[in-house]
């Protein structure tokens, strides 16, 4: 018995060169796609993740609608947003895709700023910031590892996602999980899944390459005042 | 509004309901595929996870794996396993393809909490029982599986919305579930049938969260259950391996 029957072998090369242009714009597309929803996602996160720190009321709320987005299976998310978005449109995938980010953005932001440590929070207010140097200067900067932290989850998360928005004619690699179902064939479909897990782990990677950047007291060692 | 009317309709026609193809039975098949798939991750993750915990040997590598898992989107995996022969000539239907791709998303967050549930517990805890003459045996299954508890149920919760949300997926390889709706919907432009297969699918997946998360708090034992504490220190250590959906 072998594996080589209708659906071929796992990875046909000759495909996968002739095809080379449509794959790699495919990946464009899906780079594009994750892009778009993670740089929406935290762009709403940040402001909410903020005001649900600075008050509690608000957080229960926040934290709860956002969860309950994230119960919602991403098919029939966009299947409940396409009446108001439209059916197969790019709104509607990014939509879905901007949803699941919020919660991953929105905890981690309320994490990172809570747990701010007093000493810093005394030592702003003594040294005569306002409230809001004092959280553009202090507070933010050191909820950065958690926002971050959160950045990651939410950017892999979304490069699986983005698969499923195939079925609204969306997709980018997703694409290629459709047609490879479609004509009973293997190699689009390893072709997505490996580019898919690939990219993911590039993005995470980059993102820790950032993390360094910008958290430069965590390179040092040293570590930030706790 | 127009749409609406159509979705309320789609709702009251009681035809809609019954049979095989009625709502009821497409919610059952959802629910008796999750069901089996969750079960299998359960008895793999939470023995595996609390074996590696209590020993701690292997297990950076294991979890590592695990991580690396959940990156594939489960949707590639069904439709690869779907369309190979020696799985064509096993099953009809799609029921064996979809089982298969959701206990492999089933299980790494199960093994990792059930892990990490094990292997954070207080060292002076392990210390009294086995100088109280348990065996290893004794200490996994009354002290450390019960203390791990929270976190494993916590893991428990999150594979299981995540495999009812891949269980619609499964309409696509030929179960027939809730995602039916949602797919002949598309296929056909219907709209209501799509929004209204998504809204039950919606309310199907919320209400496993719900009687999952009132699952946790009952199982928790009584001396970890203290107001509240207990869960805001399981969510803590849980920040460090957030759920990640992939479907």
């Amino acid at each position: 018995m072998s594996l080589v029957a209708s659906a071929g072998p796992l990875l046909q090369w000759s495909w996968v060169s002739s095809q080379s242009g449509t794959i790699l714009s495919l990946l464009v597309q899906h780079i594009e796609l994750t892009a778009i929803a993670v740089s929406i996602g935290l762009a709403i996160s940040l402001p909410l993740g903020v005001a649900a720190w600075r008050l509690p009321a608000l957080r229960t709320p926040l934290v709860g609608f956002t969860g309950l987005l994230y119960v919602i299976p991403s098919v029939a998310l966009m299947a409940l947003l396409a009446p108001l978005t439209g059916f197969f449109s790019v709104t509607t995938a990014e939509v879905a895709l901007v949803s699941y980010t919020l919660l991953i953005l929105l905890r981690n932001t309320v994490a990172g700023l809570s747990s701010v440590p007093a000493d810093a929070h005394e030592a702003a207010r003594g040294m005569g910031y306002t409230e809001l140097e004092e959280l553009f200067k202090v507070q933010l900067p050191l909820a950065l590892p958690s926002v971050l932290a959160g950045l990651r989850v939410a950017t892999v998360t979304t490069i699986g996602l983005v698969n499923v928005t195939a079925f609204i004619g969306q997709g980018g690699l997703g694409q290629l999980i459709i047609q490879g179902f479609g004509e009973d064939f293997n190699t689009p479909i390893v072709v997505g899944l490996v580019l898919s897990v690939l990219l993911a782990g590039v993005a995470d990677a980059a993102l820790v390459g950032v993390e360094h950047l910008v958290l430069p007291w965590r390179r040092a060692g040293v570590g930030p005042p706790r | 509004m127009n749409f609406l009317s159509h979705v309320v309709a789609f709702f009251t026609t009681g035809s809609n309901w019954t049979g095989s193809s009625g709502i009821v039975a497409l919610s059952l098949e959802q629910v008796k595929l999750s069901v089996v798939a969750v079960l299998a991750a359960v008895i793999a993750g939470v023995g595996a996870g609390s074996l590696l915990g209590h020993s701690g040997r292997g297990s950076f590598a294991v979890v590592n794996a695990a991580n690396a898992a959940r990156a594939v989107p489960s949707f590639a995996l069904l439709t690869l396993i779907a369309i190979q022969p020696a799985i064509v000539r096993l099953q009809e239907g799609g029921f064996l393809t979809a089982v298969i791709t959701m206990f492999a998303l089933a299980v790494p967050p199960i093994l990792t909490n059930a892990y990490v549930g094990v292997r954070d517990i207080d060292p002076a805890v392990r210390s009294a029982a086995l100088a109280m003459g348990m065996t290893p045996g004794q200490l996994l299954r009354q002290v450390e599986l019960p203390l791990a508890l929270p976190l494993v149920m916590a893991g428990i919760r999150t594979a299981a919305v995540e495999v009812v949300a891949t269980a619609t997926l499964a309409a696509y390889v030929g179960v027939s579930d809730l995602g039916t709706y949602i797919f002949t919907g598309l296929a056909t432009r219907n709209n209501v049938e799509t929004f209204s297969g998504a809204l039950v699918v919606a309310v199907l997946a919320l209400a496993v969260d719900l009687v999952l998360a009132a699952a946790a708090r009952g199982l928790t034992p009584v001396g970890l259950r203290s107001p509240s504490r207990s869960w805001r220190r399981a969510t803590v250590s849980l920040a460090t391996m957030q759920p990640r959906r992939t479907t």
